[in-house]
């Protein structure tokens, strides 16, 4: 039997190449492919932005609004995260208009949320010369529990005395994550991770209206009694260290965490085959914590709970005249 | 994508986010499991098939393929062989025989088929499910008929690809670690491969097929085998029949493992040499199921005591008479290079650290990697030999259930565990709940059982006592287990040792068991 053959597809296509888009950034004349965000456009510019929400594992949700640039022409700011080129584009990262906005919401947020363990918040508000004593001294921090079941209309008047905040007692639900939401600015980042950008078992989400809004389980039920399958990708994309695996919360809080000692390799998963990359942090000899990188084709900086929590049996060994190992580790 | 016999969400789960985008820009997910698994919550079908009626399905759905004229005749003509018999073969496989033998409705089937042998292109995923069988390898073959009868293979985005369950199973056969192939699966049978072995190592190499693990036990039992030295590997409590295999164990004259657990099997051991965690403690490669050599690295120092693999390796050898020197992981990797060039030729250290791993084959530095195989089968004329069909029969499990044993007990992994536990028993979650049997709501509700109630299972093999759980992700006749705790719930002691003739796996995918509630004592806690 012969047939006109069909065409049939041997090697992956190659994709036609990007036009290019020329653009103007602060004065200077850049090209980037089509579809390049302007953010992507200041990284080749070698012009730094700051963000909160933003990563490139994730769809953009433009949520911080730390980003903000000026375009030319337009009404508002725009997000840079997610305003994509366009041709004769003039932008301004650095005007008036756009410090003076980014300034403000950095002050919003150091008011109201705890960024002791936000990487780079300290010098970003130094840089925008932020105050965020001036809205008045922090609200005390409310009981346990007391945001997640505040139902919309039921807003308390502000008490002018204080500056508003989302401070609460750290949540410690379950043996893997502490969840730490006097620390979180509301980024989204662990939703996406959580939801459709990656893992797909949408455990959490966000719950509330305004001052209110906050992350939740279904129904604010405690972790274990969750959808959540203890993959960490949450804790790896947020930002502020409002997630975090116990490990690390439990050195940090006897002042044992030590970045600067820590040693880094990346070495293969010794569990499935799919062979993710396992960034090993050690200190003093013990693996701290598990992470991916954000460039790893295979991860996209995601694990599964075997990957990142896996690693606790090496330390389980005794050595040589210790206590004997109990035959399972 | 067929997903066949693979539950890649709990197993696989970050290759299970590349099926997800996936399925999120079209593609359709078909889930071939006899459990309505957490993978097929997400398949546009779920076709949950009798345990062990692989080849059946297969050869229902190429029998529709060929008399709807969706088979692939210029591609069979150009790069198979064997066709005729084959499409013979599957004659008797008529869409309604088949959903007998399945339990599959037979329009499903056909749809199957058609969207299979119609797809622009289509892949075949499968793992345990697969190969735990007495028929492992038919099932494969089955798999890989399905592929040459609709042209799916050999091209970007088709083939037939077994997920790999452990981070190293490919490597271990990459570097030999099978009995008829020395390292770049050359054949041990080729007296010019093994001179150019003979001639690196200085030592004569027997012309002679090893045996595998199944074998090896045969052979113990015979005593044709009285000495063992074990590697990282707890064949005590994940091999099936345990207590037979500890019997085994226990008949040798002598017996090393090289371990960093007192696992059940050091235990039963002459000699336990404690080793470095390899994929942390050591520098080295791994390949994994996608054919990546990748590199990994020493993050941290063993504990006192435990010594690098090759360097014990080396210490056995040198007791032995053969001086290794002291290689690095890096120089037993080149000599690997050069023994097997065609294989690994291009990938250097440098070269697996620049690019994140490469895909074998790599023959030279210039040569990128092999993102698939199989092309030359599109090349006109063909490139090498033709690919075969095979002919197969549906050959369901060993030992089907009775009025004795009325139940089918499959095993399978959870996501926060891992084989035996030894590793995975060392961090705690809240989706650790310990070993249960996983039982319908139409046998729970027959033997009056809730969730949680204490159990006894048997086997004509052995009884253990498990708590039950209910779960709608089984039909009625089908019980499920795992091997993670085998420290309290044993379930090999279960499972039955027949395994596949060809690749020696057992049948750990079905046994008869009998499940019976265990009367407790009133106040006593169970």
């Amino acid at each position: 039997m012969t047939t006109a053959a069909p065409i049939v597809q041997l090697s992956r296509r190659a994709r036609a190449p990007k036009a290019m888009v020329e653009l103007n950034v602060d004065g200077q004349s850049v090209s980037v492919p089509d579809g390049t965000t302007i953010l992507g456009a200041c990284a080749a510019l070698g012009i730094e932005i700051p963000t909160l929400c933003y990563l490139e594992t994730l769809r953009p949700v433009n949520v911080c609004r730390l980003c903000v640039v000026e375009v030319e022409g337009a009404r508002v700011l725009v997000p840079s995260c997610s305003r994509t080129v366009e041709a004769g584009m003039k932008v301004k990262t650095r005007s008036d208009r756009v410090r003076h906005t980014r300034k403000m919401v950095l002050e919003l947020l150091a008011s109201s949320v705890d960024l002791t363990t936000t990487p780079g918040a300290n010098e970003l508000l130094t840089e925008y010369d932020c105050d965020p004593a001036r809205f008045g001294p922090p609200a005390p921090a409310s009981a346990a529990g007391v945001r997640e079941t505040r139902l919309p209309g039921h807003h308390t008047p502000p008490n002018p005395d204080f500056a508003a905040t989302i401070a609460q007692p750290a949540t410690l639900d379950n043996d893997l994550y502490v969840r730490d939401y006097g620390k979180c600015v509301l980024c989204y980042k662990c939703v996406e991770a959580c939801g459709p950008d990656h893992q797909n078992t949408f455990a959490i989400a966000v719950a509330g209206r305004g001052f209110d809004a906050h992350i939740s389980t279904e129904l604010a039920v405690p972790l274990p009694d969750s959808a959540c399958v203890y993959c960490g990708n949450c804790i790896a994309v947020c930002p502020t260290g409002a997630l975090m695996a116990k490990s690390e919360f439990d050195l940090r809080a006897r002042g044992a965490w030590n970045e600067a000692c820590q040693t880094i390799t990346d070495t293969i998963c010794p569990y499935c085959g799919v062979g993710c990359t396992l960034t090993l942090h050690v200190q003093d000899g013990d693996i701290v914590k598990a992470t991916s990188p954000l460039d790893n084709a295979i991860t996209l900086g995601n694990l599964c709970i075997k990957g990142r929590f896996g690693w606790r049996y090496v330390q389980q060994r005794a050595g040589e005249g210790g206590p004997g190992a109990d035959g399972r580790g | 994508m067929f997903l066949w016999g693979s539950n890649a969400r709990e197993a696989h789960p970050i290759w299970f986010h590349h099926l997800l985008k996936g399925i999120k820009n079209g593609a359709r997910l078909y889930v071939m499991d006899p459990r309505r698994t957490s993978s097929a919550q997400w398949a546009d079908v779920w076709l949950g098939l009798n345990v062990g009626t692989d080849v059946a399905l297969s050869n229902t759905m190429a029998r529709e393929i060929i008399h709807a004229g969706l088979a692939r005749m210029d591609f069979i003509e150009n790069a198979t062989e064997g066709f005729d018999d084959y499409k013979a073969s599957v004659e008797p496989f008529t869409l309604e025989y088949g959903a007998l033998i399945t339990g599959i409705p037979a329009d499903v089937i056909r749809e199957v088929a058609h969207t299979y042998a119609q797809a622009d292109k289509a892949m075949v995923c499968w793992t345990l499910g697969i190969t735990e069988h007495h028929n492992a390898v038919d099932n494969v073959l089955s798999l890989i008929n399905l592929s040459l009868l609709t042209g799916h293979v050999g091209r970007w985005g088709c083939g037939c690809n077994p997920l790999r369950g452990q981070n190293n199973v490919q490597g271990g056969g990459d570097m030999g670690a099978i009995p008829n192939k020395l390292p770049g699966f050359q054949d041990i049978l080729d007296t010019r491969v093994r001179e150019r072995f003979e001639r690196q190592w200085g030592v004569t190499l027997q012309p002679k097929i090893g045996w595998n693990l199944t074998e090896m036990l045969g052979a113990i039992d015979r005593d044709e085998l009285t000495s063992l030295f074990v590697i990282g590997e707890n064949p005590a409590q994940s091999d099936a029949d345990s207590n037979h295999v500890e019997h085994l164990l226990r008949k040798l004259d002598h017996l090393v493992v090289q371990e960093i657990f007192l696992t059940r099997t050091a235990q039963l051991a002459d000699v336990v040499l404690p080793s470095v965690a390899s994929w942390c403690e050591a520098e080295g490669t791994v390949t994994n199921s996608e054919r990546r050599v990748q590199r990994v690295r020493k993050a941290m120092n063993p504990p006192h005591g435990a010594r690098d693999e090759l360097w014990i390796i080396g210490e056995i050898a040198k007791r032995l008479g053969h001086d290794f020197g002291n290689p690095t992981a890096e120089d037993a990797w080149n000599e690997f290079r050069t023994l097997a060039p065609d294989f690994a030729g291009g990938m250097s250290y440098a070269r697996l650290d620049a690019l994140d791993g490469i895909q074998w084959p790599c023959p030279d530095e210039s040569h990128p990697g092999t993102t698939f195989l199989h092309g030359r089968l599109w090349e006109s004329p063909r490139g090498g030999r033709p690919a075969p069909f095979s002919v197969l029969e549906h050959s369901g499990p060993v030992e089907m259930p009775d009025e004795e044993y009325p139940l089918l007990l499959t095993t399978g992994r959870r996501l926060e565990s891992y084989n035996t536990g030894v590793m995975t028993g060392g961090y705690e979650s809240a989706l650790h709940h310990g070993e249960s049997i996983d039982i319908s709501p139409e046998d729970a509700r027959r033997l009056a059982l809730v969730d949680g109630a204490l159990v006894r299972v048997s086997s004509r093999r052995g009884v253990l006592v498990v708590p039950a759980r209910v779960d709608r992700a089984l039909h009625a006749g089908l019980v499920f287990m795992t091997l993670h705790f085998p420290d309290e719930v044993n379930t090999n002691v279960l499972t039955i040792d027949v395994a596949d003739p060809q690749s020696g796996t057992a049948e750990f995918k079905a046994c008869a068991v009998r499940v019976e509630p265990v009367e407790v004592a009133a106040g006593s806690p169970h």
